[in-house]
């Protein structure tokens, strides 16, 4: 009765298998997907050496406070980094005072009330601030950036394929729209106040081109600011404030791996010793 | 309970006695796990999947307690909540990725352990209520391990709990009522996050339950073997400590290895990027896709794109759910009776095929659903269906077995060359009985 029950069942499915087939496969002759422009012109992240790369890798902390720096003067006029505070630079090498005093100087200052009045106002940085968003809301941040939100770069590396390799491609990757892509698929040309970037998932992203020149930053260890160098810098540091314990981990790693080799080990010498007189 | 050639548990200590006469925890120990339990002696590795299944959920456990101890199951705070454990808390880190690649690891685990089952037979009689069990701790499993993939709140959380309570609604007639009530609401939110935390908090505890009763049941017949055949005496059986707690102990070592290269290297490899980004209701990620472990199933799910009296969308789920319901009348479907895939070459070439098209369907599953990966689902799921419910019906009644050892302790001299009776007999060691069958 189960089999007989159960045949009935698997037939079913598989004739209602059978017709989605039969309509699929139709589907596929009668009218074939056309390829798309992004299917055509999008293009994978390039490949970004950084020391934080691999299972050894470790963060080069003066390429991230270079970093740091395009952030501080590039990025953070439209980027907020809500789940890194001021008081995370020591991690990456600042001192307190450093800190401290990055922190009071920034423009963009936190949100906060006036103690007489109550009314909205907003104060200097401290420390424990994480940094601010640029925008009082979403629809300031909207409203500034035709119509798109420049989202919070703190997980940024983490939250797109490849992420750290990907900044890197789409500061770096801004062209003119290839002509020969604009006659096959007329309808995507660049709108007005969107940029071209094959590295962006629809090929037009809002974001103006934000490192423009060689020396747009000047880096005080004197490595040269050309546009790759600013933007790699800058990839390491969004790396950084996306796993800020990255280097703990690989530690971490490693030693154990080391102790449960040893465990390993142990253990499989326990294994031969007890079935040594068993045949198995 | 067991072989009548069992050893006895002994109390050696004053306290020990004492416990044993009123409460035996100690006794049921070693009837369970110690060397009260004879196990055939021809076990691979494969039966070390059991006690891992064990230690994963295990696992689960201590570090999601450690967890819910810095969580916030509040929409507007969740995903936050998580990024403080990943930044803040001390080694939380280490906590959060350890949950989220130990539940990879547990279904990699248990994925094992139940091919091992299909391929030994050990679903046949006299083991059918093990394995009912055990797909009861999977369907278990599966529930626990998609709400726990909501509760950091990112977009494949909120998206991924979007579509599979979705499925409710292909329910005809009540189906959106029953989801809005499942949801408590429209869409998930506040009061889904929080009942999802509850019942991902309580599920485990019920699977820890459904094992015990699953260990259980496994002991009143003993331990299925590769050759699939009956253990016929004392000769066939070890006692389960010291020997398979020695190999048990090897065999986590390599899974720990496993899973510490995961978990500290290359953390992120199995999950999916959406989810570093918040939980957005009015923006749909490009491609929703559930965890690598429910791959194979949301391919069924995704096949079925035609009506045929009914709508395309419930045959999907009624497939999809179908496709593992299927497993617990798989003992009465495969009739034959020899367990061991060994000794049936006809089963042996459907299994194998069966898993080659498992992972198909996985890869299909975890691929934007493109006509191309669309119409390889369909066939690939059809071969699913007609396996189990067809194909091995049919075989297990039409194939010749070939010949089977007379017992384990036969088959194991066979494999290494020799038949001597003197030498079918266990050495006689301090841990073991000396064995009189062969003598
Ligand atoms: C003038 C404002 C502005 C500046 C300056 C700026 N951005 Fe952006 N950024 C945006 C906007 C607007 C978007 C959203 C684009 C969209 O969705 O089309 C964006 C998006 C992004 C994205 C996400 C792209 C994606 O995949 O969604 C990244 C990464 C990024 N910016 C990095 C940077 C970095 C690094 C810098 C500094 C070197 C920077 N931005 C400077 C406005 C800015
Ligand atoms: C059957 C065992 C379990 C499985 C398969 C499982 C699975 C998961 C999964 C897949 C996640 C999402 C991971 C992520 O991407 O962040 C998660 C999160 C979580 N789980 Fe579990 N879990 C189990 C047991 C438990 C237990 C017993 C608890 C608590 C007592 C718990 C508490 C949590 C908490 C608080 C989170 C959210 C934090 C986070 O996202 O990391 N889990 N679980």
């Amino acid at each position: 009765m189960v089999r007989l029950i159960a045949s009935i069942v698997g037939a079913a499915f598989v004739l209602v298998l059978g017709i989605a087939l039969f309509g699929s496969v139709a589907g596929v002759i009668t009218d074939p997907v056309a390829p798309t422009a992004e299917s055509v012109a999008h293009k994978h992240p390039k490949e970004l050496e950084l020391a934080s790369n691999g299972v050894f890798g470790k963060f080069d902390r003066r390429q991230l406070q270079r970093g740091f720096q395009v952030y501080k003067e590039v990025c953070a006029a439209c980027h907020s980094l809500r789940l890194v505070s001021f008081r995370d630079l020591q991690k990456i090498g600042y001192s307190e005072p450093e800190v401290k005093a990055i922190a009071s100087q920034w423009v963009i200052e936190q949100p906060s009330i006036n103690p007489e009045t109550g009314e909205a106002a907003t104060r200097k940085n401290i420390p424990s601030d994480r940094f601010p968003s640029p925008f009082a809301n979403e629809v300031a941040a909207r409203a500034a950036n035709n119509n798109a939100l420049p989202p919070d770069l703190s997980l940024i590396t983490k939250a797109r394929e490849e992420g750290t390799a990907y900044v890197h491609s789409l500061l770096t990757g801004y062209t003119t729209q290839p002509a020969a892509l604009l006659k096959e698929f007329p309808d995507i040309k660049t709108p007005e106040g969107l940029h071209y970037n094959p590295y962006f998932a629809n090929l037009n992203i809002a974001m103006p081109p934000p490192l423009t020149s060689d020396g747009q930053v000047t880096y005080a260890d004197g490595t040269k600011p050309t546009i790759d160098q600013m933007s790699t810098d800058v990839s390491a540091f969004l790396t950084w404030t996306a796993e800020p314990n990255l280097e703990a981990r690989h530690a971490a790693g490693f030693a154990s791996i080391i102790f449960i080799l040893i465990f390993c080990g142990l253990a499989w010498g326990a294994y031969q010793n007890v079935w040594r007189d068993v045949k198995h | 309970m067991s072989f009548p050639w069992a050893k006895q548990y002994e109390p050696k200590l004053p306290l020990t006695r004492w416990l044993d006469e009123r409460l035996p925890v100690p006794r049921l120990v070693y009837n369970s796990l110690g060397g009260g339990y004879p196990v055939p002696r021809n076990l691979n590795y494969f039966w070390n999947f059991g006690v891992l299944a064990g230690a994963a959920l295990a696992i689960q456990i201590i570090t999601g307690i450690v967890l819910a101890m810095h969580y916030a199951a509040n929409g507007t705070v969740a995903f936050d909540s998580v990024e403080s454990i990943m930044r803040d808390v001390n080694a939380g880190w280490f906590l959060r990725y350890a949950h989220a690649n130990g539940a990879s690891m547990f279904f990699i685990v248990v994925y094992t352990h139940i091919f091992r089952g299909l391929y030994y037979g050990s679903y046949k009689a006299p083991r059918e209520m093990v394995w009912l069990l055990g797909v009861v701790i999977f369907l278990l499993m599966m529930a626990t391990a998609f709400m726990g993939y909501v509760l950091p709140w990112g977009q494949m959380s909120f998206w991924g709990a979007q579509v599979i309570t979705g499925f409710f609604s292909a329910i005809p007639l009540v189906g959106d009522t029953i989801r809005i009530w499942l949801l408590g609401g429209f869409a998930p939110d506040n009061a889904a996050l929080n009942r999802f935390f509850s019942l991902h908090y309580l599920l485990p505890f019920v699977i820890a339950g459904v094992i015990i009763l699953h260990i259980w049941a496994l002991h009143i017949p003993g331990s299925n073997n590769p050759t699939g055949v009956d253990v016929k005496g004392e000769q066939d059986t070890v006692p389960f400590h010291p020997y398979y707690t020695a190999k048990d102990g090897f065999g986590l070592g390599i899974f720990l290895l496993i899973f510490a290269s995961l978990l500290f290297f290359f953390p992120n490899y199995l999950g999916h990027p959406d989810n570093y980004i918040p939980a957005n209701p009015l923006s749909t990620p490009a491609h929703i896709v559930p965890e690598w472990y429910f791959w194979p199933f949301y391919a069924i799910l995704r096949a079925f794109t035609a009506d045929f009296i009914l709508p395309a969308k419930l045959w999907g789920v009624l497939a999809m759910f179908g496709s593992i319901l299927l497993l617990f009348f798989l003992p009465w479907l495969d009739s034959s009776p020899v367990r061991s895939m060994n000794y049936r070459p006809k089963a042996r070439i459907a299994f194998w095929v069966l898993v080659a098209d498992i992972a198909i369907l996985g890869y299909c599953g975890g691929a934007p659903a493109t006509a191309t990966y669309v119409i390889l689902s369909q066939i690939c799921a059809a071969y699913y269906f007609a396996h189990f419910l067809i194909i091995l019906p049919i075989i297990s009644r039409s194939e010749r077995p070939r010949p089977l050892p007379n017992s384990i302790t036969e088959a194991v001299l066979a494999n290494h060359g020799g038949t001597s009776p003197a030498k079918t007999a266990l050495a006689t060691s301090t841990t073991s009985p000396a064995p009189h069958a062969a003598h």
